[in-house]
C-alpha cells in the first residue's frame, strides 16, 4: 500500500509521518514515534492495554487507523506526567500497588485520567464501571481503587493549595 | 524507635514510575537496527505426521530473509532433564493444534504473514487423544513413542498405612472432583528478540544476545546452548520488564528458541512476539485434573488418612508435568496433620498444548477437592467447618509423614483472623437463603528445596558493589516479573547496610552481569534471593564496620548502621543481626566491655581535640573502608539446608521447601437460583508470609492470588473441541473484569520464619488454592449444593439446583452436566453441540425418560 504524508499531534507535539493508510494508531505510536508506553495485549480489542486519549476520550489505539486521527489531539501515557514529575494518579498507582507487572498500567492511566476529569468524585461503583474495559491480571483491581481515591484527594488538596 | 528502618514499610516498588509513565521497556518495546519480524506457522491438526514441508515459495517472496524449519535445530529440549521431548520447530510430528512448524523472518509483519501462507506442509493425520482417561487406554499412534499408554509419568506413594487407617476410621468420605483447565493469561504476550554479534577474531557470527520475557533467564541460556550447540558463555540472556508470568514464562517457550534459530539463519536480529491466540497455544497452564479422593476421620474430626488418585491432562509435551503431578501428591502434607497418605498420580499426554507450572503449581486442584471434602465430612459429623480445620493442625516444628519439614506455622492465627473478621460464628449458616459463607485453607512452598537441574550449586547468588560515591549496586539474577523482586532486593540490602533505599541500584537478570539465580518460580525469590542478598550485604557491612570502627575508636560490633548514618549504639552488637553477629563474636570478646571503656575514654579525649567523631555518614564510612581495604564488594549465596530437602523415595525431590506459607480464607457469596449465577461479595484472606517486607506488595499478592482463584472458581476455563481451543481470547476466556471482582480483605499474619530473610516467606501463590474451595463451601452454605467440578458456571450450578429440587442424587462429574450434551466432553465445556440439541444427563431428573446409561453418547 502506498504511503501518505500525515500530520499527527501527539502529546502536544506535531509529527509529520509517511504512513500506509491502513496503519493502526497503536503501531504508529510504537514503531514510528517510539512511544512504546501503549501496549498490545490482545488481538481483538478486549484488553485495553493500548488505550490512548483522542481529544480527551479514551479509545483503543489497536482498532483505530492513524490516518483517521489527523487534526485530533492524541495523548498517550507518555504525555501524562506533568512537568517531568509523576502526575498524582501515577504516584498513587505506585504508592498503593495499583501496578504490579505494569503492562496494563498505561491503559489504565488513560482511562482513569478520563474518569477523574469527567467525574471528580466517583463512587466505587462508578470507578468499577469505568475500569471495566481494561483488564489486569495481577492486582485483582482492589489496590487500584485505593490509588484512585488517593489521587483524587491529592489533586483536590493541590487545587485547594493553589487557590 | 522501630526495629527496622526500611523493612516492613509500605513503599512503592522501585520500578513503579517506569510502569506508570510508560518509560519502562518490555521485550516487545525494544528494537535494534536491522531487526526483522519473525512469524511462526502453526499446525492446524492436533496429531499428525509431517511428510513434507516446502518453503521455497515463501523464501522467494520479496522481503523474506529466512525460512526455518525443524531441520535447522534438531536437538530436543525441555525444562526438566527427564522431559527433553520438545523441538522448537516440529521435526517429524505435530502434537497439538498450534504446534510450531516453521518460522519466517521478514522485513515486516505483513510480509511474514503472507509468506506463511506460501509454506506448503503435507500432513498424515493420526488419531488424536483429547481426554486423559481415554488417552491412558491408547495402544497405537502414541503421542510420544517412548511413553506407553500416553502416560508421561505415574507415581504411587504410600506413607504410613492409609488402608489400615481408613478401615479404622469412624467416617470415610469418598468422591470425584474435577477442575478444568485454566491458563495464566498474563497481560504481556511472550516476546523474544535475538541478535548475533560478529566475532572480531573469526569474522563470523559469534555471541548471541537474547532479550526475552522470561522468568528463568538462566534456564533459557542453558536450553539455548543445548539446542543451538553453542557454549553457554557465548549466550547472553537479558530480561527486560516482564508483563506478568504466573508460571507461563517459567520455562523455555518455543518462540525463545525459534527467534534465535531464525536470527542465525537470517544473519540479522529477529524479534518474535506472540499474538494472544499464540499465547493460548503456548499455554503451560494448570491442567484439567480429575481427583478421586478418600478421607477418613475419627468421630472428633481428626483425620486418620487420605488417599488420592489424580489424573492430569498434561497436553502434548512433558513441560513441568512430572513436577506438577508430584506436587499434587506431596502437598497433601504440610498443611494439616495427616498421619497416613496414599497417592497415585498419573500425568497423561493428550493432543493439546502442554500444561506446565501455574501459580500454586500442582496444589490448587487437589486442594479444591480436599477442602470441599473436609466440609462434607464436617457436615456429616455435625462439626463447624472452622473447628474441624483447627482440630487437624500440625504441631511444628515437625516433619510430616511424607518428609516435609515444617517450622514456622501461622495457620492457627490465619484461621482465627478470618473467623473473627468475617463474623463467622455469628453469621455462618444464619444468612438469608441464597447467601452463604465458606472457609478453606491452603499453603505453598517458599521455593523448592531442590532445583530442577540437580546440582550442589547455590540456588541464588548476589553480588554487591559499593563505590566511593556511596552508591550501592546489587547484582542479582532474580527476575522481576511484577511481583516486586527488585524492590525486595533493594529493601533487604538497604536495611542491612543501614542506608536509604535511594542509594540502592538494582542490576538484575542479565546473565553477563549477574550471578546465577535459578529464576522466579515456586515462590522462591524472597526466601532464597532475599537470603543471598542479606548475606552479601552483611559481608560488605562487616568491611565498612571495621574501617568505621577504626575511625571512631570503638569495636565494630558497637556500631549501628541506620538511615545513612553509622553511630555507636549503646546496645552492644545491636547493629549486627544473624550471621554477622556470630561471625564477629570472637572479636567482640577480645575488644569487649573492659577495653571498650578505655576506647571510649580516649575517643572523648580525641573529640575534645578534633571535635565530635562519634558518628560517620554512610559515605564517609564507605570511603574509609575503600581506603583501608580496597574495593568494597560482597557476595552472598543461598542453598536450602540439607534437612529441608525431603526424603529418599522416588519423587521425593518435589514438595520439600525450607518454609511453607499458610492461608485461611472465608468467602461470602450469593447464588441466584433463577440464573445459576454465583457472585462473590467479599473474601477475607489471611496469609502467613513470615514477615511482610513490604506490606503493600504482600497485600497486592494476596489479593491477586485470591482474585485469580476466584476466576478459576467461577468463570475461567479453556474449552476444547476436538483439540481446538474454543476461547483463545481475553474476553472469551473470561478473566474477571473490575465489575466482577469482589472486595478482598487481605490480612497479614507474621510467623517470623527462623530461616527466612528477616523472617519472611512467600506470599504470591499460597493464597490462590484456598479461594476455590472457600467459594464452593460458601455455595453449599447458600443453597445446599455441593459442586464437584469447577469452574462453578451457571450451567453447573443450575444443574445441581435442579437435582437438589428433585432430591435425587446426581454426581455431575460422572458423565456430563445435565444441561450439556454428553458428547464432546473432553473439557467440560458446553459451548456448542452437535445434532439435535442438548442431551440431558442420564440421571438428570429433568430428562423425560431416564433410561439411557450415564455418560453415553448422543
Amino acid at each position: 500500500m502506498k504511503k501518505e504524508l500525515i500530520e499527527l499531534r501527539v502529546n502536544g507535539r506535531t509529527h509529520e509521518l509517511a504512513l500506509e493508510p491502513s496503519k493502526l494508531l497503536l503501531d504508529t505510536l510504537r514503531e514510528d514515534l517510539q512511544l512504546t508506553g501503549s501496549k498490545r495485549g490482545c488481538d481483538d480489542s478486549s484488553c485495553g492495554a493500548c488505550t490512548v486519549q483522542v481529544d480527551g476520550i479514551p479509545v483503543l489505539s489497536c482498532t483505530l487507523l492513524a490516518a483517521s486521527c489527523e487534526g485530533q489531539e492524541i495523548t498517550t501515557v507518555e504525555g501524562v506526567s506533568e512537568h517531568g514529575s509523576l502526575a498524582a494518579i501515577q504516584k498513587a498507582y505506585g504508592d498503593w500497588g495499583g501496578a504490579q507487572c505494569g503492562f496494563c498500567t498505561p491503559g489504565f492511566m488513560m482511562t482513569v485520567k478520563h474518569l477523574m476529569a469527567e467525574n471528580p468524585d466517583p463512587t466505587e461503583q462508578e470507578v468499577r464501571a469505568a475500569l471495566s474495559g481494561n483488564l489486569c491480571r495481577c492486582t485483582g483491581y482492589s489496590q487500584m481503587y485505593e490509588a484512585i481515591k488517593a489521587a483524587i484527594e491529592a489533586e483536590q488538596k493541590g487545587m485547594a493549595a493553589a487557590k | 524507635m522501630n526495629e527496622f528502618s526500611v523493612i516492613g514499610k509500605r513503599i512503592a516498588m522501585v520500578d513503579a514510575a517506569g510502569k506508570t509513565t510508560g518509560a519502562g521497556k518490555y521485550t516487545d518495546d525494544l528494537s535494534v537496527p536491522g531487526m526483522l519480524v519473525g512469524k511462526i506457522l502453526h499446525s492446524p491438526y492436533p496429531h499428525a505426521r509431517i511428510k513434507r514441508i516446502a518453503t521455497s515459495r515463501a523464501a522467494k517472496l520479496d522481503g523474506v530473509v529466512a525460512v526455518v524449519t525443524g531441520k535447522d535445530a534438531r536437538n530436543p529440549y525441555g525444562i526438566l532433564p527427564v522431559g527433553h521431548d520438545e523441538h522448537a520447530l516440529a521435526l517429524d510430528k505435530v502434537r497439538y493444534v498450534g504446534d510450531n512448524v516453521a518460522c519466517v523472518a521478514a522485513v515486516s509483519e505483513t510480509i511474514a504473514e503472507k509468506a506463511l501462507e506460501l509454506i506448503d506442509v503435507e500432513y498424515e493425520l493420526l488419531p488424536g487423544y483429547f481426554d486423559p482417561e481415554e488417552s491412558m487406554k491408547a495402544q497405537t499412534d502414541l503421542i510420544h513413542d517412548n511413553k506407553p499408554h500416553n502416560i508421561e509419568k505415574d507415581y504411587h506413594h504410600v506413607f504410613g498405612d492409609p488402608d489400615k487407617a481408613l478401615a479404622e476410621a469412624d467416617c470415610v468420605m469418598e468422591g470425584r472432583f474435577i477442575a478444568n483447565e485454566v491458563t495464566h493469561a498474563a497481560m504481556e504476550p511472550h516476546s523474544t528478540l535475538a541478535a548475533f554479534e560478529i566475532d572480531s577474531q573469526t569474522g563470523k557470527p559469534g555471541r548471541l544476545t537474547v532479550w526475552s520475557s522470561t522468568q528463568v533467564p538462566y534456564y533459557l541460556q542453558h536450553k539455548l546452548s543445548l539446542v543451538l550447540e553453542m557454549p553457554m558463555a557465548q549466550i547472553r540472556v537479558i530480561k527486560p520488564l516482564v508483563g506478568g508470568g504466573f508460571g507461563g514464562k517459567s520455562e523455555v517457550i518455543p518462540l525463545e528458541i525459534i527467534a534465535a534459530i531464525a536470527a542465525r539463519a537470517a544473519r540479522a536480529p529477529v524479534k518474535i512476539t506472540y499474538t494472544r491466540e499464540e499465547v493460548f497455544w503456548a499455554h503451560r497452564g494448570r491442567p484439567r485434573t480429575i481427583i478421586d479422593l478418600k478421607t477418613g476421620v475419627k468421630k472428633d474430626g481428626t483425620i486418620t488418612a487420605v488417599k488420592a488418585r489424580v489424573v492430569q491432562d498434561g497436553g502434548g509435551y512433558c513441560s513441568y508435568g512430572v513436577v506438577t503431578i508430584l506436587y499434587s501428591g506431596a502437598l497433601l502434607g504440610a498443611l494439616y496433620d495427616i498421619p497416613n497418605i496414599g497417592y497415585d498420580g498419573y500425568r497423561v499426554l493428550t493432543n493439546k498444548p502442554a500444561c506446565g507450572a501455574m501459580r500454586g503449581h500442582g496444589t490448587v486442584n487437589v486442594r479444591f477437592a480436599f477442602e470441599s471434602q473436609l466440609d462434607e465430612i464436617a457436615l456429616k459429623l455435625n462439626l463447624d467447618p472452622a473447628e474441624i480445620r483447627r482440630r487437624n493442625l500440625l504441631k511444628p516444628p515437625c516433619v510430616t509423614v511424607n518428609n516435609l519439614r515444617v517450622q514456622s506455622y501461622g495457620l492457627p492465627e490465619c484461621i482465627e483472623q478470618v473467623v473473627e473478621r468475617s463474623k463467622w460464628r455469628e453469621r455462618k449458616g444464619k444468612l438469608s437463603r441464597g447467601r452463604g459463607l465458606g472457609i478453606a485453607c491452603s499453603h505453598y512452598v517458599s521455593g523448592a528445596a531442590n532445583s530442577i537441574i540437580r546440582s550442589d550449586m547455590p540456588h541464588s547468588t548476589v553480588n554487591i558493589k559499593i563505590d566511593r560515591d556511596g552508591g550501592v549496586v546489587v547484582y542479582t539474577g532474580t527476575s522481576e516479573i511484577g511481583q516486586g523482586s527488585d524492590t525486595m532486593t533493594a529493601q533487604v540490602a538497604a536495611e542491612v547496610l543501614g542506608c536509604s533505599l535511594g542509594r540502592v541500584k538494582i542490576v538484575a537478570a542479565d546473565t553477563d552481569l549477574t550471578p546465577i539465580d535459578i529464576g522466579s518460580y515456586s515462590s522462591r525469590v524472597t526466601f532464597m534471593a532475599g537470603n543471598a542478598t542479606l548475606r552479601a550485604a552483611e559481608e560488605v557491612k562487616k568491611q565498612i564496620a571495621l574501617a568505621a570502627a577504626r575511625k571512631m575508636d570503638c569495636a565494630p560490633e558497637e556500631l549501628v548502621f541506620r538511615d545513612d548514618l553509622i553511630v555507636r549504639g549503646d546496645d552492644f552488637g545491636k547493629g549486627f543481626a544473624g550471621e554477622g553477629a556470630r561471625a564477629t563474636q570472637s572479636e567482640a570478646s577480645v575488644s569487649g566491655h573492659v577495653e571498650g571503656q578505655i576506647l571510649r575514654g580516649s575517643l572523648q579525649q580525641k573529640r575534645k581535640d578534633e571535635g565530635p567523631k562519634d558518628q560517620m555518614t554512610f559515605e564517609e564510612a564507605v570511603v574509609a573502608a575503600i581506603d583501608s581495604h580496597g574495593a568494597l564488594t560482597g557476595t552472598g549465596s543461598y542453598a536450602p539446608p540439607l534437612e529441608a530437602r525431603g526424603g529418599k523415595h522416588k519423587g521425593a525431590g518435589v514438595g520439600p521447601s525450607p518454609a511453607y506459607s499458610y492461608s485461611a480464607q472465608v468467602a461470602e457469596v450469593t447464588v441466584d437460583e433463577e440464573t445459576g449465577e454465583v457472585t462473590v461479595h467479599k473474601v477475607w484472606a489471611a496469609h502467613d508470609c513470615g514477615r511482610a517486607l513490604n506490606p503493600v506488595s504482600v497485600e497486592g499478592q494476596i489479593i491477586g492470588s485470591v482474585w485469580m482463584g476466584m476466576g478459576q472458581a467461577l468463570t475461567e476455563e479453556m474449552v476444547w473441541k476436538d483439540g481446538m481451543l474454543m476461547n483463545p481470547g481475553m474476553l472469551e476466556y473470561r478473566s474477571p473484569s473490575s465489575v466482577e471482582s469482589p472486595e478482598v480483605e487481605p490480612i497479614i499474619v507474621e510467623s517470623i520464619d527462623p530461616e527466612g530473610p528477616f523472617g519472611a516467606k512467600e506470599c504470591s501463590e499460597g493464597s490462590l488454592a484456598a479461594t476455590i474451595p472457600a467459594i464452593s463451601n460458601a455455595i453449599y452454605d447458600a443453597v445446599g449444593i455441593r459442586l464437584h467440578e469447577c469452574p462453578f458456571t451457571p450451567e453447573r450450578v443450575l444443574a445441581a439446583l435442579r437435582a437438589l429440587k428433585k432430591s435425587k442424587h446426581i454426581n455431575l462429574t460422572e458423565g456430563v452436566d445435565p444441561a450439556a450434551p454428553t458428547r464432546f466432553r473432553e473439557h467440560g465445556g458446553a459451548l456448542c453441540f452437535r445434532g439435535k440439541g442438548p442431551e440431558r444427563h442420564a440421571l438428570d431428573p429433568g430428562r423425560r425418560e431416564a433410561t439411557v446409561e450415564a455418560g453415553g453418547d448422543d
